[in-house]
């Protein structure tokens, strides 16, 4: 039984970067990339059904395989997902993949899985960087598999035909609904605790390999990548003139005094 | 490939708001001659009628399916047959926990151009041009869909204003075709409250962000919040970490502060589904360390500094 959890090496903004010249992108030299904070809770969801079924005599062994899209500098997040309790990371990567949307790379995560044929896939509700909400959803769709989004709590037995769920409506609503298997299901934070890697697991993870693919391994060519593979295209990325908040000068104690001015008068107009 | 048509959102027989704002995010999308359509998916369309009938809206189409609530392969399927049929140019769907679960599908299977969380959708020379946030919000991503005669575009709520006006569009039925659902809802449940406050009902708010770093540190500022008046609310990581219950979570998953006047956010970034939740609020102070912090962009008055400081600084005034 294998549970294949799709990640996404995500990039924050340097203080003062800047855009990229074609101002569609920003350039590359300002970017601090991460594993997607979503994807530290599908993994360990993962492990957590891994370590529950234990693999002994009691139980059938679930292996977790840890892929990404993206080019060499994304293995340092498969060997976090590694040090975490994956067993395998899968890395695929072309140049031709470059300008892909979310939907794009929700091919080539399908072609994975196709090829893994793993009994659920696992991704982040969505990116802290891009924040598309689609990729695990859209994978579903290339696999024409069973899928959900949103979901905070998991009941799973390795193995099973259908597992039960919990999504995470607006508004502090749950929605429970049960799904046949196998099915790619996307996790919300707070759905577990995720762990720390021990030194000696990350020590262990470097050991590991990490099976790098081609598109030509995974059946796809070039028109079903980057642009041509994609449903949107970006345009244009700008810096937006933000409203800015008035700012309070001074030390923190006179910095307090302003601040107790204005919850005094609020108290005043509400009083 | 004409027309705009928006697809409303109901849960358990109540239209969601973010369904009329889009018929307002529609109005400057339509070509000449386009009409605004609005699909309800329900298995009893006609129920929202009248709560349909909104100015800007020329038809309303009942599309009739056998679930009375969601589920992903339902909705897909019958949006699916109804777009195949329509040929739309524009679809508008909102950005909503339940489009997070068919919507990129559908606009993968249809191939359909497709981008989430716009808050702002424009025609530029005749193009569909839709912005969305990068990066954190930290800059703005104008994307276009090249060679897609139907784009399917999720908005992000409370960017645009429902109509108030009524008006009496023409109503239309779809038939569905049966759909074979592979997951089906079993009940609802509300959140456990936690404790008893209502974070919908409270004026003054004083909330609490990953910026306070360990659970150690909630003591000052419940004592701090109960000397100055205010209620203790908290963003994601801190209910999620188990130190504040759920019920005092302000955001898009959590609550809606609603009746607030002064919303104090100390140690708060401002992650988008945070500010869906207070935004709005009239008199909103930020204490954050990181000057560039969102937050600040929604906040009235800000504080570049220390929340431990000015915590401290603060309650010696109360």
């Amino acid at each position: 039984m294998k549970i294949l959890v799709a990640v996404k090496q995500v990039a924050a903004l340097d203080e003062d970067f800047e855009i990229r010249a074609d101002g569609r992108d920003v350039d590359a030299d300002f970017l601090i990339r991460d594993l997607n904070e979503w994807d530290d809770f599908s993994l360990e969801e993962a492990v957590k059904i891994k370590e529950a079924a234990g693999g002994g005599a009691a139980g059938e062994a679930v292996e977790v395989v840890a892929v990404s899209v993206g080019p060499d500098e994304v293995d340092e997040s498969l060997r976090k997902c590694l040090a975490k309790g994956a067993d395998r990371a899968i890395r695929v990567w072309d140049s031709a993949i470059e300008g892909s949307d979310a939907i794009a790379i929700a091919r080539i995560l399908a072609a994975v899985a196709k090829r893994e044929a793993p009994d659920l896939v696992f991704a982040g509700v969505q990116s802290s960087d891009q924040a598309f909400a689609s990729t695990g959803i859209a994978a579903a769709a290339f696999l024409g598999w069973p899928h959900a989004a949103v979901v905070s709590s998991l009941d799973y037995s390795p193995g099973a035909q259908s597992a039960v769920f919990r999504r995470e409506l607006e508004g502090g609503l749950l929605h429970e609904m049960q799904i046949q298997c196998p099915a790619v299901l996307t996790i919300q934070l707070g759905i577990n605790t995720p762990r720390y890697a021990s030194l000696r697991s990350i020590k262990q993870a470097a050991a590991k390999p990490i099976e790098i693919l081609s598109l030509g391994d995974l059946a796809l060519g070039n028109a079903d990548v980057g642009e041509a593979g994609s449903l949107s295209r970006v345009r244009r990325m700008y810096i937006p003139d933000k409203g800015r908040a008035a700012l309070i000068e001074g030390d923190a104690a006179e910095q307090a005094a302003r601040l107790a001015e204005i919850i005094r008068e609020y108290q005043g107009a509400a009083a | 490939m004409s027309g705009v048509l928006v697809i409303a959102e109901q849960r358990r027989g109540e239209l969601r708001p973010a369904s009329l704002e889009l018929v307002t995010a529609a109005q400057n999308l339509r070509l000449a001659g386009d009409e605004v359509a609005i699909a309800i998916v329900s298995d009893a369309p006609e129920r929202f009628h009248s709560a349909l009938c909104v100015a800007g809206v020329d038809e309303i189409v009942n599309v009739k399916v056998g679930p009375a609530e969601f589920d992903p392969d339902t909705f897909e399927s019958a949006l699916g047959a109804l777009i195949a049929e329509r040929r739309p140019g524009v679809v508008l769907i909102a950005h909503s926990v339940d489009s997070f679960g068919f919507a990129a599908a559908l606009a993968a299977r249809l191939g359909l151009g497709f981008a989430t969380d716009v808050f702002k959708a424009e025609r530029i020379e005749g193009q569909l041009v839709a912005t969305r946030g990068g990066y954190g919000q930290k800059v703005s991503v104008e994307v276009d869909f090249p060679g897609r005669s139907t784009v399917l575009l999720a908005i992000r709520g409370s960017v645009f204003k429902a109509p108030d006006l009524p008006a009496s569009p023409r109503v239309s039925a779809f038939d569905a075709p049966p759909a074979m659902s592979r997951s089906a809802g079993r009940e609802f449940i509300e959140l456990a409250a936690g404790d008893d406050v209502d974070m919908t009902a409270a004026e003054f708010i004083l909330t609490i962000g990953r910026g306070i770093g360990e659970e150690a540190k909630i003591a000052q500022f419940r004592d701090l919040a109960d000397a100055v008046g205010a209620t203790l609310g908290c963003s994601r990581p801190i209910a999620d970490a188990g130190w504040l219950p759920k019920s005092r979570q302000v955001g898009q998953s959590g609550k809606t502060a609603s009746a607030c006047k002064l919303y104090l956010a100390m140690g708060v970034s401002g992650a988008i589904q945070h500010l869906a939740g207070m935004k709005h609020v009239s008199t909103i102070v930020a204490v954050n360390s990181d000057a560039e912090a969102s937050i600040f962009g929604v906040a009235k008055y800000g504080i570049v500094g220390d929340i431990f400081e000015i915590a401290d600084e603060l309650r010696r005034l109360f």
